[in-house]
């Protein structure tokens, strides 16, 4: 598959503040990447590296074949970005700015089209300061897409948003993908990460502690898998022999079993050869925030 | 081109939505005018006022003013918001030019100051008996000169404060100087050789005398348009040696 995004060695320095070093990635097209982090952790000043707003101390950055520090103006054209912290003049209106940066990109899309895809129809003539933050990060997405562009960088883009736009939002990125647009995603959101992202760089202390799939950074860093369910029994030895069980115990009524590998399907059979069929049987796995935390050392 | 004609349109719109603004930029002066003409009137004294009638002396000095008004407190402070808030990055992260950004602030600052200046003589040529540009094209140029270079510093004050916040401070404080001293307040003729001096260090001072020398039928003045084109010049180039044409990108 096609390299969109590649960065080798990038290090960026604030004064005396390291904070991006020795960051490297590539990210292929059509694919969901995600950043994942704690705030400060150098995920924005990673992507704003690649988009071309900072200018990397080390290292080398390539987008759509392009260097974002030396060419930037075309890059701009490719790429759409919607940016931490950035805002709208306050008196603009929702229609006037989508105007506006449609104007200015060549190509670019049917910007009432955007606007009703990103619910914003009902406030086409709203001025961006009297718009809620979730309206807010909507127009600033919808605007990040006016150019059609082949790759799109999302910055915390559902903070501000309740739960049921967050969800929205996630369809729409899946869809934005399904167009053949690259996304990199940048987010402190573990469930998120976890729900759109194909491949996950975890970033702490301007590192990357790691890179992969959602399941394969699960299966590496929290494999652990617990099976719940009740009944009365008093020898758990025989449970405890089961493949891949590495530990049994009681609370109560309730049996707890921990182990690694297909073990629900394994204790499950079991359960049944002895006659043992309780409602309540149960799995929980691991999540990616289980791996965050054991990779970084504490919550994000 | 078209950039820049796209995003000056929105900045003028913007302009208009900002009520008081346009209040304090278009109506300042006038009130100002008023209370000048009620107590000098339009009788001319060889002694002060360059030997005209203070309204002939003060028209074109409030279009001075006008245009200092815009270019140090006005665009500045607009600007240093737009950089404080994102609003730069916003519009250069989606390909929205620098240059057309700015550019756009300084045809708004060229618009309003037209608009301001042409309110100012028409009240001025009703409730007073002025007389009229002795060259309007001379007049006309003068504005240009000075609204550019105004513009121009009013990009450097806009780059150069860390917040809007000291950009407005910082400008209001330049503007009540220049008003008092640059020429706009009492004549010059009757200030202290001290205050004179700090008037003359004023950019305003020379747009009003550029603007005035136009107006009142001196002429030319192109010692003043050296010095009105080098405030502006040095405005730019600080300006460049500051951002590095970096403005919108790290803050």
């Amino acid at each position: 598959m096609a390299t969109v995004i590649s960065v080798d060695g990038l290090r960026k320095t604030y004064g005396s503040t390291v904070a991006v070093r020795d960051v490297s990635f590539t990210v292929d097209a059509g694919e969901i990447f995600g950043l994942l982090g704690p705030n400060g952790a150098g995920k924005t000043t990673t992507v704003e590296c690649v988009q071309g707003l900072r200018r990397a101390d080390e290292g080398t950055i390539t987008v759509l074949g392009l260097d974002p520090a030396t060419q930037t103006a075309e890059l701009r054209r490719r790429i759409g970005s919607q940016l931490q912290e950035s805002a709208l003049p306050d008196r603009i209106k929702v229609w006037e700015a989508l105007e506006l940066f449609t104007t200015l990109a060549p190509g670019a899309a049917h910007w009432p089209t955007l606007m009703e895809q990103w619910g914003l129809s009902g406030k086409r003539d709203a001025t961006f300061g009297s718009l809620s933050g979730g309206q807010q990060q909507r127009l600033f997405v919808a605007l990040a897409l006016v150019n059609e562009p082949e790759a799109v960088f999302l910055d915390e883009m559902t903070t501000g948003l309740d739960p049921a736009a967050r969800r929205v939002a996630w369809s729409l990125i899946r869809e934005i993908r399904e167009r053949g647009t690259t996304v990199v995603l940048v987010t402190h959101l573990m469930d998120e990460a976890e729900a759109l992202c194909d491949r996950v760089a975890i970033v702490d202390g301007g590192r990357i502690v790691d890179l992969d799939t959602p399941q394969g950074l699960i299966a590496r860093h929290a494999g652990q898998v617990e099976v719940r369910f009740s009944a009365h029994l008093d020898d758990l030895s025989w449970l405890e022999a089961i493949d891949g069980v590495e530990r049994a115990g009681r609370r109560g009524n309730q049996v707890e079993i921990a182990g690694r590998g297909p073990v629900l399907a394994l204790v499950a059979s079991a359960l049944v050869e002895r006659g043992i069929a309780p409602e309540d049987l149960r799995v929980e796995r691991s999540t990616l925030e289980d791996v965050f935390l054991t990779l970084t050392g504490g919550p994000a | 081109m078209r950039a820049l004609a796209r995003t000056t349109w929105v900045e003028l719109k913007l302009f208009r939505r900002e009520p008081l603004t346009v209040a304090v930029t278009l109506g300042l002066p006038l009130v100002l005018l008023f209370v000048l003409g009620g107590v000098f009137g339009n009788t001319p004294d060889p002694e002060v006022y360059r030997g005209v009638g203070p309204m002939d002396y003060y028209v074109p000095a409030y279009i001075g003013l006008v245009i200092a008004s815009l270019g140090i407190v006005g665009l500045p402070a607009h600007l240093s918001a737009y950089r404080e808030r994102g609003v730069l990055r916003r519009f250069v992260a989606s390909s929205v030019p620098m240059w057309a950004v700015i550019g756009a602030q300084v045809m708004v600052t060229l618009v309003v100051a037209f608009l301001g200046s042409v309110l100012l003589i028409t009240v001025a040529s009703v409730t007073y008996d002025i007389h009229f540009p002795s060259s309007v094209p001379l007049v006309v140029g003068g504005f240009f000169l000075s609204g550019l270079s105004f513009s121009a510093i009013g990009v450097f004050l806009g780059s150069a404060f860390p917040t809007a916040r000291a950009a407005q401070g910082a400008g209001l404080m330049l503007w009540f100087v220049m008003m008092i001293l640059g020429g706009a307040g009492p004549p010059p003729e009757v200030l202290t050789e001290g205050m004179r001096a700090v008037g003359d260090a004023t950019p305003v001072r020379h747009v009003i005398l550029l603007l005035q020398d136009a107006w009142l039928g001196f002429g030319w003045n192109w010692t003043e348009t050296l010095i009105v084109a080098v405030f502006m010049a040095g405005a730019v180039l600080v300006t460049i040696l500051l951002t590095r044409g970096r403005l919108g990108r790290e803050r």
